[in-house]
This record gives C-alpha cells, sequence and structure tokens, in this order.
C-alpha cells in the first residue's frame, strides 16, 4: 500500500531529512514509525501526503508513483488518506459536528449520508454526545478524538498519525492506540509516527525506526 | 509530467472507495455507463449545493463583523456612486444638447428695405434650390412677436414706432458636411435680397466638444474609481483570507481543491460588490431626487420642457452589473495571489 524506494529529502536549505529511505507497507497492516524528534518522521509523513515531494527515490501509495501527480491530483490523492495530528488541528469556529463533517463536505457527500457518517465516526471514538459542543470547550484526550474522527469519517485506505498521543498520559494513550488497532482490524492501512518507545514495545506491530533521516530498522 | 499515464489519472478522480464507482469492464459496458451518468449527476449536485451553501455562509460571515463590512460597504457605494452620478450628469447634457443639435441652419436676414411680398417671393425662390432641405419664412411681424414672447421687453418695444426687425428666412442645408455648409452660406451672402446669412453652427459645436470633453473625464475618473474598488474588494478579501488560515490548511489537508477552497472568498466579493452596487444606486437616487426640484426651478427660467433624466432601469443594472464584476474581478485577485501561498505545514 504503501512503498518508499530509496527515497530521500533534502529541504532547499540543505539539510537531509531522509537518506535513501526503503520500506514497504501492506495493505492492511499496521507499523509505528519511531525515532528522536528530527529523525525525518514528519517529513516522511508529508512525502506520503504530498506536502512534500521526494528529492531523490520513488514513494508510491496503493501502486502509483507520487511523483506522476500535478498540484491537481494532490486533494484527491489526499482524500483517500486520513491524518491524525498531534496539535490536531481542529477549528475552533464550529462545532464538533462540523469539524468531523469537513472531509465529507469537501468530497461532495449529500446533507443525509453526511449526517450518519459523522455520527458514526463520533460514535467509535466515544464523543457522540458531545457533537454540538465547540470542541475548545472539550479536553485534550477529547479533541485528540474528535481530530480521528475526522481523519477516519470517510473511510480512508491509508491513515497516518503524526504523535497522536504526545499531549497525553498513558491510559488515554493506549485507548487512543486502542482505537487505530480496531481501524486496522477493519482493514484500514496504519502507520503512527510516535517517540513513546514504552507504548509501541508493548504493542505487537511492526516498527520503521528512523535515525538521522536513515532507517535503521524496518 | 508529460508522460502521465492517463488511465492513472482517471482513477485518481474516482469518488471515494464506498461510493458508487463505475464499472468501465468490457462485459458490463453499458451497466458501467448508466452508473457513471449517476455519478457525473450526483456530482453536478454536489457542485451546486455547495455553491448554494457558500453563497449563503459568505452573506452571513459579512453580518458577523458588521462593522468592517458596513465600512467596506460604505466605500465600495461611494466610489461606485461617483461615477453613477456622474454618469447621469453626462446623460443629462446630452439629452439637453440633443434637442440642440438637430441639423445646421442657416439664417438669411433679408434687407430691412424689402417689402413683405418680396420677402414671400423670396422664400418661394428657395424652395425650388435643391440643395435646401427646408426653408421656413419668419416674417417682421413674427419676428417681433417671438421676441416679444421670450425677451420679455413687450413694454420696451412699444415705444418703437417702427419694427426695427428684418424679415428672416431659415434654411436647412441638405448637405452637412462642413466645407459645404461653408459654401452655402457664402453663396446665399452673395445674393442681393440677403443682408447677411449665418451658419447656427458655433454654439452646437461648442456644446458638442464640451460633452466630449465630459464624457471623456467622466471616463477617466470612473476607471481610477472602478481601480479603488477592486483594490478595496481585493484588501478585504486578502484580509479574510488571512484569518482563515488554519481553516484553509485543514481543508487542504483533507482534499479540498483549490477551487472549493477559492469559493466562499469569490462569493464575499460577490456579495461585496453587489450590496456595495445597490447602496451606489439608492445614493444616486436619492441625490437626483434632492436635485431634482432646484434643477426642475432653473430649468422653468429657460422655458424649455426638459425633464431630468435618471438612471432608468438599463443604467441601473449596469452599475449593479459593474458593482458585481468588480467584486468578483477584486476578489479573484487577492484569491489568486494569497490561497496558493497557504499550504499546510
Amino acid at each position: 500500500m504503501i512503498k518508499f524506494d530509496n527515497v530521500s529529502k533534502r529541504y532547499p536549505e540543505g539539510h537531509d531529512a531522509l537518506r535513501d529511505v526503503s520500506f514497504s507497507l501492506n495493505r492492511g497492516e499496521m507499523a509505528f514509525l519511531t525515532g528522536h524528534s528530527g529523525a525525518g518522521k514528519s517529513t516522511l509523513l508529508k512525502l506520503i501526503m504530498l506536502m512534500e515531494r521526494a528529492s531523490r527515490g520513488q514513494v508510491s501509495i496503493a501502486g502509483q508513483d507520487l511523483a506522476q501527480f500535478s498540484r491537481d491530483d494532490i486533494p484527491y490523492h489526499r482524500r483517500r488518506i486520513g491524518v491524525v495530528f498531534q496539535n490536531h488541528q481542529l477549528l475552533f469556529d464550529r462545532s464538533v459536528f462540523e469539524n468531523v463533517a469537513l472531509p465529507l463536505h469537501i468530497s461532495g457527500y449529500d446533507e443525509e449520508d453526511i449526517g450518519k457518517r459523522v455520527r458514526a465516526a463520533l460514535d467509535k471514538v466515544g464523543l457522540l454526545h458531545k457533537e454540538k459542543l465547540n470542541p475548545i470547550t472539550l479536553s485534550t484526550g477529547e479533541q485528540q478524538r474528535i481530530g480521528i474522527a475526522r481523519a477516519i469519517v470517510h473511510k480512508p485506505q491509508v491513515l497516518l498519525a503524526d504523535e497522536p498521543t504526545g499531549n497525553l498520559d498513558p491510559a488515554l494513550s493506549e485507548e487512543i492506540m486502542r482505537l487505530f488497532m480496531e481501524f486496522n482490524l477493519h482493514g484500514t492501512t496504519v502507520l503512527i509516527a510516535t517517540h513513546d518507545l514504552a507504548l509501541v514495545s508493548r504493542m505487537p506491530y511492526r516498527t520503521l525506526t528512523l535515525d538521522q533521516g536513515r532507517l535503521i530498522n524496518g | 509530467m508529460a508522460n502521465r499515464e492517463p488511465v492513472k489519472r482517471g482513477a485518481e478522480r474516482q469518488r471515494p472507495a464506498d461510493k458508487p464507482v463505475a464499472d468501465t469492464s468490457a462485459a458490463h459496458a453499458h451497466k458501467g455507463a448508466a452508473k457513471h451518468r449517476v455519478d457525473f449527476v450526483a456530482e453536478f449536485k454536489s457542485w451546486i449545493r455547495h455553491h448554494k451553501s457558500t453563497a449563503r455562509q459568505s452573506l452571513q460571515r459579512l453580518w458577523l463583523t458588521p462593522l468592517p463590512s458596513f465600512m467596506t460597504l460604505a466605500v465600495l457605494a461611494i466610489a461606485l456612486a461617483l461615477p453613477g452620478l456622474m454618469f447621469v450628469g453626462l446623460k443629462n447634457i446630452n439629452h439637453l444638447s440633443g434637442e440642440w443639435k438637430g441639423d445646421p441652419r442657416i439664417s438669411l436676414y433679408l434687407q430691412k428695405t424689402l417689402p413683405a411680398e418680396e420677402a414671400e417671393r423670396f422664400s418661394q425662390k428657395m424652395l425650388l434650390r435643391t440643395d435646401l432641405a427646408a426653408v421656413e419664412l419668419v416674417t417682421k411681424e413674427q419676428g417681433l412677436h417671438e421676441f416679444q414672447r421670450i425677451s420679455g421687453f413687450s413694454d420696451v418695444l412699444e415705444f418703437l414706432d417702427k419694427n426695427p426687425l428684418p424679415a428672416v428666412v431659415v434654411v436647412q442645408p441638405l448637405d452637412n458636411q462642413k466645407a459645404s455648409l461653408s459654401a452655402l452660406q457664402q453663396a446665399l451672402n452673395e445674393l442681393p435680397e440677403v443682408e447677411d446669412a449665418v451658419l447656427d453652427m458655433v454654439w452646437v459645436e461648442r456644446l458638442s466638444s464640451f460633452v466630449r470633453l465630459a464624457n471623456r473625464v467622466v471616463l477617466v475618473l470612473g476607471a481610477l474609481l472602478a481601480l479603488s474598488v477592486l483594490l478595496v474588494v481585493g484588501n478585504t478579501i486578502r484580509l479574510s483570507i488571512e484569518s482563515r488560515k488554519d481553516e484553509i490548511q485543514v481543508a487542504k489537508l483533507v482534499g479540498a481543491t483549490d477551487s472549493w477552497v477559492k469559493r466562499p472568498f469569490i462569493y464575499t466579493g460577490f456579495w461585496f460588490g453587489l450590496i456595495g452596487a445597490v447602496i451606489a444606486w439608492l445614493f444616486v437616487e436619492i441625490s437626483l431626487l434632492l436635485i431634482s426640484t432646484p434643477v426642475g426651478q432653473l430649468v422653468s427660467l429657460y422655458q424649455t420642457d426638459f425633464e431630468l433624466q435618471r438612471l432608468g432601469f438599463i443604467d441601473s443594472l449596469s452599475l449593479i452589473g459593474v458593482g458585481v464584476l468588480l467584486g468578483l474581478f477584486g476578489a479573484r485577485l487577492a484569491v489568486g495571489r494569497h490561497l496558493r501561498e497557504i499550504e499546510p505545514q
């Protein structure tokens, strides 16, 4: 599903974020991406999202070489990927429901369909009863779960997460991880970047480790 | 990107996986086509839906920040009302000059000693000429009568024992070319019955060159004010983009196309243009109402049946149309410049 072939990324300032990274993740597989901060985890996710482009090598998603995608193709590429961020990127000028509904509005679903799907997603993260609230009134853990609901509401083929448990205590972190595992059971390919090694070691999943832009384990 | 396979791009543009997707296999060709049509209709419907909801939300958003919106609208309305007013002024001048423009005439002042019958015969002779379109005799008595009526000097004239006015034959030449007009005037001047032949053109020429100048001034000022409308809308939209940066980034991350992101701002420009133009229209009409009474009084002094021209239906529509176009164009300028710079980090 996700395939990196000798991928390097050098930023314009000359910093090498990724060096010669190769790995592949099968459809329906779940894996962790670890490494110190600055090891290149975020860059790797950005390449998958086409927020950045590889300087060398080839990134392919579902067999399609991302280098072939023009600027106009990027939105359609992103619609099959769900992303969860550490800083959850919720919009505080609208309700929880509207936050989760955003990807569906963008993809052009009709209102009725949106209502059903948003409630299903909120139900999965256990926040169905908070749909009318403004996310700013929720706790950090709840906000993170809203972010997850938004990432999975359109049933993406791939789910990416960048430090999804960064601000959470261990109990909440476990809960979030259990959510990811559940989506993975339904066939979604999941890649989670985290530096929480203790958490990773308790999970029975493959771990890709980056060190200064090189993949040293995976 | 020239080597991209078309198949890949097609697959890329499909709806999300759980939506019905066209089955393109040969065995199901016609079924596939039908599904594809449904998909297209659904897509079109959702496009319309997004336009409607975006238009509504952009309008609502204007009322969320009433004061700044009102200030912007006031500036737009004034910038649109000024050329609107100038245009109406021009329209009135054109209308006024139109009453005088007509065709140039030559007034033949006959010899004062010429008897009335001779004057009559002379005007008959003029009628036979092939280079004149119309001939009108104003006898001494008619001239005096008209002079009394227009000038208001009737009392004074009663003291005169003799009519001081000559008989006048007013002719309208067929050929209105400037050169042939003055040649004709020369020729008529030579006639023994004629004391003086006057071409009534100077006044018309002055007026028409004044109108031309006024037209040009209105055009230039109108263009400058249109430019200011563009800049005001552009700047307002730029600020609006700036304040919704987070939203734009998130939307782009979850797959919003450029046109989806642009749409609300374009609609904001549309509303600014439309509402600004409607207020400008009100300004113009109210101003005209305010000046219509004094204009009427002034005009009545000149004894012409002149009626103040208002904007009218077509020009009102044009004013509003221009406002809308400037709003849309200003928004497009701002959006084109600033939206591309906002990418998710």
